[in-house]
């Protein structure tokens, strides 16, 4: 007798979560647009509104296209369950919501997607939560912020926009001595570059809008717990280890054990923040997802490939890409992210600012959008654009300043995206 | 019969995984755990609660509600009734002619022994074949002690989360079930 096998990514980006249809035999995931689902008889009912049995109930909180794509990611992720919802910037909500009460706080890397150092420097205090940013590199003085109240660390596995690599094993080994979750933004990387969970992290959160679903079809997101963390060592994390009062005094770490932090993510984040994932969205994003291990390939090869012609360009002055033996990071990456260092970098154009934005002007292939990890190559000015809000300093810390162009390297041809870029530069510099 | 894989054996199975983080020394193969969970259908559970938020309750009554009979062990509710079933004082108490396939332990880990020599010294011939102790309970001598006398072992599991991973119902929920098939399910 055989134990279970494990199977590959490959594999599992393809079959996991996706059993043929029961009702029909249906062999892609069919999209199931319901609102509701009709109960066996009233235990049934009673059981699934109690969490006695899992199942469907409303698609606000658990519907079958939306379950198969959490659990491929939850698959690929090496974690126990997932919970997708509307956007990524609702994942980060979602994630913190188990972990935060009013007075708490995060501590996140101050090199970030401009709208999460936004969403985490101001919106979030509305609800009585604050962050505290600061540069992973100095792990002693990162650490030094955590106090009483820190309830998470945060951090983006490659950040957006400079593709810098971060030591999550480093910053999983600060959380574990404070005895709070590390939750990585693993959108930049994929789990195809980078498993957080098995370096450490406790948390993974995506916006799935990227590379997961890879066409720029639909916006979503999804958080995946690990099942790893023990929520009762500190009495830090009273959601998941003190009575819920909206379920009889049910306390789940104790009734859901390893699930509890995804059990929460259904039965209190989607029921009451309703930050729902549609089931169409969810279907996008797994037909994404099946060739997501071939597309994370070429993105590498043909972010390598730019990088490495930029940087030895002359009207070009600094290449952030971590994949480059240029980079400070570039042993980390090697290390840490194998695969390669994403697909996802900055240049300085020489000229400055107004360099760069003629420059956005004249590509003809990039695309000048405010997106990353499409199949299109694309382009953007993020101190302008994606980190507009945040002030001068903010922006030199994530790697967004003024004098630098942001590209997401597509799955074109390497050479017609160089070729784009010469005649770009040249404009621009002209 | 399957072997436990107590030594550590990788399953895709992130959920075992988990426990296997937690203590290396409990992970079963899925084709173990189907086997226990298929050919039982007698399950005593030692430690069940009447409070219905308690785990011990919720599991009880899922596995009921599953068409599992529940036979229900606790002292403190000894003579009451639980699941439409009397509550016995201890796994002694329960009468000669009942079928049992299986312990459920709910109890601390220390306590697991005792209620293992019990089982061992009383319930044998009504047909016991499982010792099962729950996620946190964890009793190597007590396990070594069943499976001399021939019993398969689960600890520091939970059988309503196994159940509904290799049966598919956590995959309603986003789980990661470590299940994959091209096959479709009988109708």
């Amino acid at each position: 007798m055989s134990d279970t096998p494990s199977y590959g990514f490959d594999t599992l980006q393809i079959h996991a979560g996706a059993k043929p249809d029961p009702a029909t035999g249906a062999r892609q995931v069919p999209i199931y647009q319901t609102t509701a689902y009709v109960f066996r008889d009233a235990e049934h009912a009673a059981a699934l509104f109690n969490l006695q049995e899992v199942g469907y109930i409303y698609s606000r909180l658990t519907n079958p296209t939306v379950s198969a794509l959490q659990e491929r990611v939850a698959a690929l992720e090496g974690g126990v369950g997932a919970v997708g919802c509307s956007s990524g910037h609702a994942a980060q909500i979602m994630a913190l919501f188990p972990l935060m009460q009013p007075g708490n706080n995060v501590v996140a890397s101050n090199r970030l997607y401009g709208g999460t150092v936004t969403q985490l420097s101001n919106t979030i205090k509305r609800f009585g939560w604050s962050a505290k940013l600061a540069d992973t590199e100095d792990l002693a003085a990162f650490e030094a912020l955590i106090d009483n109240d820190t309830r998470a660390i945060f951090c983006e596995s490659i950040a957006n926009p400079g593709g810098y690599v971060t030591d999550i094993p480093a910053l999983a080994a600060i959380a574990n001595r404070h005895k709070i979750p590390l939750i990585v933004d693993n959108t930049s990387a994929t789990p195809y570059l980078c498993r957080p969970i098995e370096q450490g992290a406790h948390i993974v959160v995506h916006s799935t809008t990227k590379y997961l679903t890879g066409n720029g079809t639909v916006t979503g997101g999804i958080v995946v717990d690990s099942g790893n963390f023990d929520w009762t060592a500190s009495g830090k994390h009273p959601s998941l280890t003190e009575p819920e009062p909206a379920y009889h005094g049910l306390k789940f770490h104790e009734t859901f054990g390893p699930l509890a932090f995804t059990f929460h993510g259904i039965a209190i984040g989607l029921r009451d923040l309703g930050m729902t994932m549609a089931p169409n969205t969810a279907f996008q994003t797994m037909l994404g997802i099946e060739t997501l291990s071939l597309r994370m390939e070429r993105h590498v090869q043909n972010a390598v490939k730019v990088a490495t012609w930029l940087e030895n360009d002359p009207r070009v002055d600094v290449v952030t890409y971590a994949g480059l033996p240029s980079s400070p990071y570039n042993a980390r990456a090697k290390q840490l992210y194998p695969k390669g260092a994403g697909a996802l970098f900055t240049f300085g154009v020489k000229g400055g600012y107004e360099a760069c934005v003629k420059l956005v002007d004249a590509v003809e292939i990039f695309s000048h959008v405010a997106n990353l990890g499409d199949t299109r190559s694309l382009i953007i000015h993020s101190a302008s654009t994606t980190h507009r809000q945040l002030s001068p300093e903010q922006q030199e810390a994530a790697g967004a300043g003024p004098n630098v162009v942001r590209l997401s390297i597509g799955i074109e041809d390497a050479d017609d995206l160089i070729r784009d870029l010469d005649q770009a530069l040249a404009k621009a510099t002209s | 019969m399957a072997k436990p894989s107590s030594k550590g054996v990788r399953t895709s199975s992130a959920l075992r995984l988990t426990v296997e983080v937690i203590s290396p020394m409990q992970t079963y193969s899925d084709p173990y755990l189907k086997t226990i969970l298929t050919r039982t259908r007698t399950i005593a559970i030692v430690g069940v609660s009447a409070n219905p938020v308690r785990p011990s309750y919720y599991v009880a009554r899922y596995l009921a509600l599953k068409g599992f009979e529940i036979v229900p062990v606790n002292p403190g509710l000894a003579g009451q009734t639980l699941f439409n079933r009397t509550v016995y004082a201890a796994l002694d108490d329960i009468p000669k002619d009942q079928q049992i396939d299986m312990v459920d332990i709910f109890r601390r880990s220390d306590a697991a022994g005792p209620i293992v020599d019990e089982a061992i010294e009383h319930l044998l011939p009504q047909g016991l074949q499982t010792i099962w102790m729950q996620i946190g309970v964890i009793n190597d001598d007590a396990a070594d002690k069943a499976r001399a006398a021939g019993l398969d072992v689960v600890m520091n599991h939970c059988p309503k989360i196994e159940y509904q991973r290799l049966f598919g119902e956590l995959r309603m929920g986003g789980f990661n079930t470590g299940m994959i098939s091209s096959k479709r399910d009988p109708s």
